[in-house]
């Protein structure tokens, strides 16, 4: 249990660093931000391997208590959604792609979706969602974590954090395109036309 | 007599011990240190005359060594500053909403061709070719206007007469002859020049571009990792290097701890690599944190370009170019520290960048750690010493005193534990002259030279 305890302790200041490193003067740094999801994703292996399999909950997409992470179901999403959302962070502030506004929605409406691959729009329009802060009120809205450890912060259980919607996945679409000049004039970099 | 060693100064079968003397130190004093000031890379050129630092306010600081005096012909020059320059200033990106910092990320030399010096520069996004050129003559003797460049009443003008160079006081002039931007997404980390000398290639976490020195507005993609779904990304570039003397080699290291060497004749994009090195990972070692300590922060060939050295969180590695199955040595820079990796997770020390570099002949090679301790490590002889850049060692010619780190038990006399350690105080960047036994350690705003005592 201390396993168990010191994976979710280190999950947590994992996804505060996280956080952190989003108003981080240059930008989030795609390095640190994929080193960062690979502790998150090693610390929740440990957590699972330690944590013993919980009956099946209801999967009902209106509770977001499902996502907890002590319950343990469907591993495999959460976790998909954790190394998603982790990469997705990084990759978000980088690729600067507008994405659909999820943070307006109730927050009891938790879809558990995979975002779309497929671009919505062109990647060079700026992004017109709204920073969310930690701590903004909408977290609050969430039910409190179950009082198990008392180490971890209030927004810092992987249900209140609702990552997916915080920091929305872009999806790339389409085949990989390929050039070996890159034009540097007029400010648009990866001019990559397929060779 | 605390005895440590460098470049070996002789011939024969026993390595002349040096001891390493303080020198100089500059920087400001107070422990209250502006963010600006905290030095980022530090350079010298390939003569070791030129010492160029940059710093997190986007600053370039170029040292020159004095010439020997000839009173005192065993004693070398002292590094006095030659020219400071703003080489980049901050810059926002509205497209994507983000500030650019205007830290020098690293510093290169191009080899000297003429009386100028040039150095390329850059921060996260864009790379800057600066000329340092002295002026010490200037034209007088105008006809037109007065030497104070005051226009003359062309009536008044009733002679003709010759400019003629006058000598005045020396100038150091800094100008940007080219500047090489927005070629890449993510964030610089490494420049490197060719040997060919017209060459240079930079990458950032997913590619690496090849540049030409005189073409500024396009360059060539020659290893792009990105995936097609980054969701898949498993791996980023963390540094990169060219051969020192064949100019179709480079390499680049990555996140995983891996390096890869690439022939720029093989094919124009360089994606398949012609060599990997990569050591498979100790199982005794496994931890949580594995994957941030395996993750290369430093990559460079040694002069003779037989090897190449990289450098993660914990260790030191010497590849042979030769084999790639596993380095040929390897050094543990601060291996206490391994337990206390959580702790270094938590205060985000763990994800420092240390650099490395060899000396000129290749013998020794030295990195910083905390507590503003440096090592080296002498390959031939198989001898490391730690030494500790402070101002409490700051007597010029005074003996550094070589440290120990207790890593458990009983502590003797001396010895610093590890708990005592101040990791606030880190030394990230370090230089070695390329012909003599003098050393550049950059601490947090300070640079420290120390040099070989001089019999």
């Amino acid at each position: 249990m201390e396993v168990n305890a010191e994976a979710r302790r280190i999950l947590a200041v994992s996804i505060s660093k996280l956080y952190a490193s989003r108003s981080q003067r240059g930008g989030l740094r795609l390095h640190r931000s994929l080193l960062l999801s690979l502790v998150m994703r090693s610390a929740r292996d440990i957590y699972h391997s330690s944590v013993p399999p919980a009956e099946p909950m209801d999967t009902s997409p209106e509770e977001p208590a499902e996502l907890d992470l002590e319950s343990g179901p469907q591993p495999d999403e959460t976790s998909a959604e954790l190394s998603l959302t982790a990469r997705g962070g990084a990759h978000r502030e980088e690729e600067g792609e507008p994405a659909e506004d999820k943070e307006n929605q109730s927050p009891t409406r938790c879809s558990r979706k995979r975002r779309g691959k497929t671009s919505v729009a062109p990647h060079f329009l700026p992004s017109k969602r709204a920073r969310l802060e930690p701590g903004e009120e909408r977290h609050a809205a969430l039910p409190p974590p179950p009082p198990v450890s008392c180490r971890i912060g209030p927004a810092e259980s992987l249900t209140s954090l609702s990552l997916n919607r915080v920091i929305p996945l872009p999806g790339r679409g389409g085949p990989a395109w390929r050039s070996f000049v890159t034009r540097t004039h007029g400010g648009l970099a990866r001019t990559r036309s397929d060779s | 007599m605390d005895k440590h060693f460098g470049t070996s100064g002789g011939v024969g079968d026993e390595i002349d011990e040096v001891q390493w003397c303080f020198s100089q130190v500059k920087g400001a004093i107070d422990d209250d240190v502006a963010d600006a000031d905290i030095i980022s890379t530090v350079e010298f050129n390939h003569s070791g005359e030129l010492l160029a630092t940059g710093d997190k306010g986007g600053r370039v600081v170029i040292f020159q060594q004095e010439p020997e005096s000839k009173n005192q012909p065993q004693c070398r020059g002292d590094y006095n500053v030659y020219s400071t320059f703003q080489s980049h200033e901050p810059e926002f990106d509205y497209l994507k909403s983000l500030e650019i910092e205007e830290k020098i990320n690293k510093i290169r030399w191009l080899p000297q061709k003429n009386a100028a010096h040039f150095l390329l520069s850059t921060n996260d996004k864009t790379i800057k070719l600066w000329k340092i050129s002295e002026r010490d003559k200037r034209p007088e003797g105008y006809n037109l206007k007065e030497d104070d460049g005051r226009y003359r009443d062309p009536n008044t003008v009733t002679t003709l007469r010759v400019p003629i160079f006058r000598p005045m006081d020396l100038m150091v002039e800094a100008s940007p002859r080219r500047v090489y931007a927005n070629a890449h997404t993510y964030h610089i980390n490494s420049i490197s020049v060719n040997s060919d000398c017209e060459t240079y290639l930079s990458s950032d976490d997913l590619r690496i571009n090849l540049w030409h020195l005189e073409i500024t507005d396009r360059s060539f993609n020659i290893v792009d990792i990105k995936p097609a779904n980054m969701e898949e990304l498993t791996e980023v570039i963390t540094a990169s290097a060219f051969h020192p003397n064949q100019c179709n080699t480079f390499v680049y290291s990555s996140s995983k701890g891996a390096i890869r060497l690439c022939d720029m004749r093989m094919s124009a994009l360089c994606d398949n690599h012609a060599k990997f090195f990569e050591e498979p990972e100790d199982p005794n070692n496994r931890s949580f944190f594995s994957e941030i300590t395996s993750s290369i922060s430093d990559v460079n060939f040694s002069h003779s370009g037989r090897y190449m050295m990289t450098r993660d969180y914990l260790s030191i590695k010497i590849w042979d170019l030769n084999m790639e199955t596993r380095p040929v040595e390897t050094y543990q820079v601060h291996e206490y520290l391994r337990s206390k990796l959580c702790s270094l997770y938590e205060n985000d020390c763990i994800f420092d960048k240390f650099e490395c570099c060899w000396n000129g002949n290749d013998s020794v090679v030295m990195t910083g750690s905390y507590n503003n301790f440096f090592r080296m490590f002498d390959r031939g002889y198989r001898r490391d010493v730690t030494l500790e850049a402070s101002r409490e060692n700051s007597k010029p010619q005074s003996v550094l005193k070589p440290r120990k780190v207790s890593s458990g038990g009983k502590r003797k006399k001396d010895e610093i534990s590890v708990d005592s350690l101040d990791f606030n105080k880190k030394i990230l960047h370090t230089a070695w002259h390329p012909l003599d036994n003098v050393i550049a350690v950059a601490t947090t705003n300070n640079l420290y030279i120390f040099q070989d005592k001089l019999n």
